[in-house]
């Protein structure tokens, strides 16, 4: 079944994405519009969607017994495995489908979400696991910059000077100090797999990469900067907003690495400097205050400036020498 | 009855051998001593393509249960083995798996928990999860371990249990010793265990369930009073399970198994393999004339009360020997006797002995020496005592 705009648009009109009304999101939250643009593009694809969720704000804001907002199959294992938990779903279609036990011509997708501090943090070695394995899921990361089901703490996806509990901006630090991990190149780093960027923001570069994904003979991992409406402390409606202001700032670049193939998929022609992403939101007004801030802002502006040129210059040399 | 076929192997090699006959659709597995042989073995029925399971070489083993969890909710039959660490390190998701209701078998070759650390065999690892909701059967030899997997995966499945298993045996001891092991054809056992009929499979996506929601207060209650239930239905099946699989094997299986128990007087309870050396001193007890019997715990979850109760009532003393400690309390087999023995007519004696930890060899003698102060009747039913200990 090809992608038609068409298509797409019944499935989200007629509200079959998957992930149904009713769930506690926050209005203006991005996570969930990361979910439905995910199962639109499956749907759309003929795919039948398996769902895995790690413990966050999204799991347990969408099933509260006893109510659920998923129409398709879905699995809550626990916070830090999501993947192992969707390679046992994946290993058992593959046995069941070898004994004839389940219908041959079913189109399944096997989709894991999880939020950053179930990626980068206490589920890395779950996604590294199944990436290494070579199970065929896509794993897709919302990325909202913080445990925000626990109510804002530090992940290692906070950029620095953003005011969390567990890093709070203070008298003596200003807040975070660290960089965010660069998760894509962690997974980019294993061998046969496709990893790229979105935000629901650009749209069509989201759902392209998703159907990319889901027709990769592999595992892929998809990140998607999804901001939180309450601890990134912006309007609810702002949220997509920033996540564009945040790919014209550099700070997050549209890229996909496809076995070791680089692609800078938007390259805006003129770009914003990163301060306009950080002066946009709340959650960095103490940092704002402070008298290093222009330092500190100064420095994320040099990091994501290096980090493009360096992308770049990964699609130059990588290009057409796929590592398989 | 099937005939005869004995094959000389190890526990380890028992456990693996009957995974095999069973053929599950997914084991997920990682290596750690003494487990180790029955991932080996059993990688190599799948190398060797003797068997159709799909295998998931994963990276720990808290993604070993994870990935069980993941596929017995998709509709599939699912094992996995361990030991101390390993089980540690997937205890949330034990939890999880008996508490999602999921009707998994996993072979636990009972090994010492850190620190310090320690290859040997006692059973606190056993021990640390006795009460996450998974049934738990203690073997005395090879034969039991590869009796008790196969049977453990129809006690599982049956649908008013679908409850994980755990099948323990003692770590080396068991696990690395040679003896001859009775096994069945492979289409009896086939026969025997049957197909997985999955109950809300995640792979009918016409009929959509959500697994794992946010349960809180206002039933998270109720389902763990379900889950209550379960283990008593669980108790309740066993024999007709047992029964079964009497008929197609010959051997016989209870909750607990009572040796030379008729007119006993001063009566030993133990888990694992200490009960063969156990069976050894009571003979030689026996022959010198001497009332005293064993009562051998096959099943510690769910514990068989009623059991325990009808054949230790008005003994004249009872000693528990424990091969796990309960820092601050006492020993888990013991204070569970004691406890199931509150409502009998006639208490008899107690005392407690704790033996073996990290793989301490338990001797004739030291059973010799708890039965000589049990028929001395020179007991304390608040004191604990150690066998082979320096003190
Ligand atoms: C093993 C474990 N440690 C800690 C927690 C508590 N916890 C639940 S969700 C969460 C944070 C989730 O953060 P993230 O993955 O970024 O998702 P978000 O809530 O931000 O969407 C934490 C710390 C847990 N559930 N399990
Ligand atoms: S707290 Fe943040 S992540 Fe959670 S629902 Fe609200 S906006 Fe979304
Ligand atoms: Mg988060």
């Amino acid at each position: 079944m090809p992608l038609t705009m068409k298509k797409l648009a019944e499935i989200f009109t007629n509200r079959e994405t998957g992930l149904t009304q009713g769930h506690r999101m926050c209005p203006g939250c991005v996570a969930p519009m990361t979910v439905k643009m995910v199962l639109m593009v499956a749907k759309a694809l003929g795919y039948e969607p398996v769902i895995g969720f790690a413990t966050g704000c999204m799991e347990v804001s969408s099933t509260i017994f006893p109510y659920t907002s998923w129409s398709v199959p879905y699995i809550h294992n626990a916070f830090e495995n999501v993947a192992a938990t969707i390679s046992g779903v994946e290993t058992a279609y593959r046995a069941l489908k070898k004994a004839g036990k389940v219908p041959s011509d079913k189109k399944y997708a096997f989709i894991a979400f999880g939020g950053d501090g179930g990626t980068y943090d206490i589920g890395l070695q779950s996604l590294s696991g199944a990436l290494e394995r070579g199970h065929k899921m896509l794993y897709v990361l919302y990325d909202n910059e913080g445990y925000m089901n626990t109510g804002n703490q530090r992940s290692g996806s906070t950029p620095p000077g953003a005011d969390t509990t567990t890093a709070p901006v203070g008298k003596a630090v200003a807040g975070k100090l660290q960089l965010k991990k660069n998760i894509v190149e962690i997974v980019a780093a294993h061998e046969n797999v496709y990893a790229a960027t979105v935000t629901p923001g650009e749209p069509m570069d989201f759902i392209n990469k998703v159907e990319k994904a889901l027709q990769f003979d592999g595992p892929a991992f998809i990140a998607s900067l999804s901001p939180c409406v309450r601890y990134w402390r912006i309007d609810e409606n702002k949220s997509v907003d920033i996540t564009k202001l945040a790919v014209q700032t550099k700070y997050w670049p549209l890229y996909e690495v496809e076995r070791g193939v680089y692609r800078v998929t938007r390259k805006p022609t003129s770009f914003k400097p990163v301060a306009e992403f950080v002066k946009a939101q709340g959650r960095f007004r103490l940092l704002l205050q402070r008298p290093d801030a222009e330092q500190i802002i100064s420095e994320l502006q040099n990091y994501v400036d290096r980090r493009w040129e360096r992308l770049l210059a990964f699609e130059e040399a990588t290009k057409n020498k796929p590592v398989r | 009855m099937a005939k005869k076929n004995l094959m000389a192997i190890t526990g380890a090699e028992a456990a693996a051998y009957a995974m095999k006959q069973i053929e599950p659709d997914v084991v997920a597995a990682y290596p750690i001593t003494p487990q180790t042989p029955i991932v080996e073995y059993f990688a190599k029925y799948v190398a060797d393509g003797e068997v159709r399971t799909e295998m998931i070489p994963v990276e720990s083993e808290h993604s070993a249960m994870s990935a069980v969890v993941g596929a017995a909710a998709a509709g599939a039959r699912a094992m996995t083995a361990t030991s101390a660490q390993g089980l540690a390190l997937m205890s949330e998701i034990v939890y999880i798996a008996s508490s999602l209701r999921l009707p998994i078998v996993m072979g636990l070759v009972n090994r010492a928990l850190s620190a310090p650390i320690n290859i040997h065999c006692d059973h606190s690892d056993a021990m640390m999860v006795r009460d996450s909701g998974w049934i738990q059967l203690f073997c005395e030899d090879a034969q039991e371990v590869y009796d008790l997997t196969i049977l453990a995966v129809r006690l599982a499945e049956h649908e008013d249990v679908r409850l994980p298993v755990m099948v323990n045996q003692d770590g080396f001891i068991i696990s690395h010793g040679v003896e001859p092991v009775e096994v069945l054809p492979d289409d009896v056992v086939k026969k025997f265990v049957g197909e997985l009929k999955p109950i809300y499979p995640l792979l009918d996506t016409d009929h959509p369930v959500t697994y794992g929601a946010l349960d809180l207060y206002d039933y998270y209650f109720e389902h763990k009073r379900q889950q209550i239930e379960a283990m008593k239905h669980a108790y309740k099946v066993f024999p007709q399970i047992a029964e079964e699989f009497y008929k197609i094997s010959g051997r016989k299986y209870d909750y607990v198994e009572p040796y030379r128990m008729e007119d006993a007087e001063y009566v030993m309870v133990a888990l694992g393999s200490s009960n063969g050396t156990i069976k050894d001193v009571v003979d030689e007890l026996r022959g010198e004339g001497k009332k005293v019997g064993l009562l051998k715990i096959r099943m510690f979850r769910p514990f068989p009360k009623a059991e325990i109760q009808r054949y230790l009532t008005a003994r004249k003393a009872v000693v528990v020997l424990d091969r796990a400690a309960s820092f601050g309390a006492e020993a888990p087999l013991y204070e569970a006797v004691k406890s199931a023995l509150y409502e009998v007519a006639v208490r008899p004696l107690m005392g407690s002995f704790v033996y073996g930890l990290g793989g301490r060899d338990l001797k004739p003698e030291h059973v010799e020496y708890a039965f000589k102060r049990a028929m001395a009747l020179d007991l304390v039913a608040d004191k604990e005592e150690y066998l082979g200990l320096r003190e």
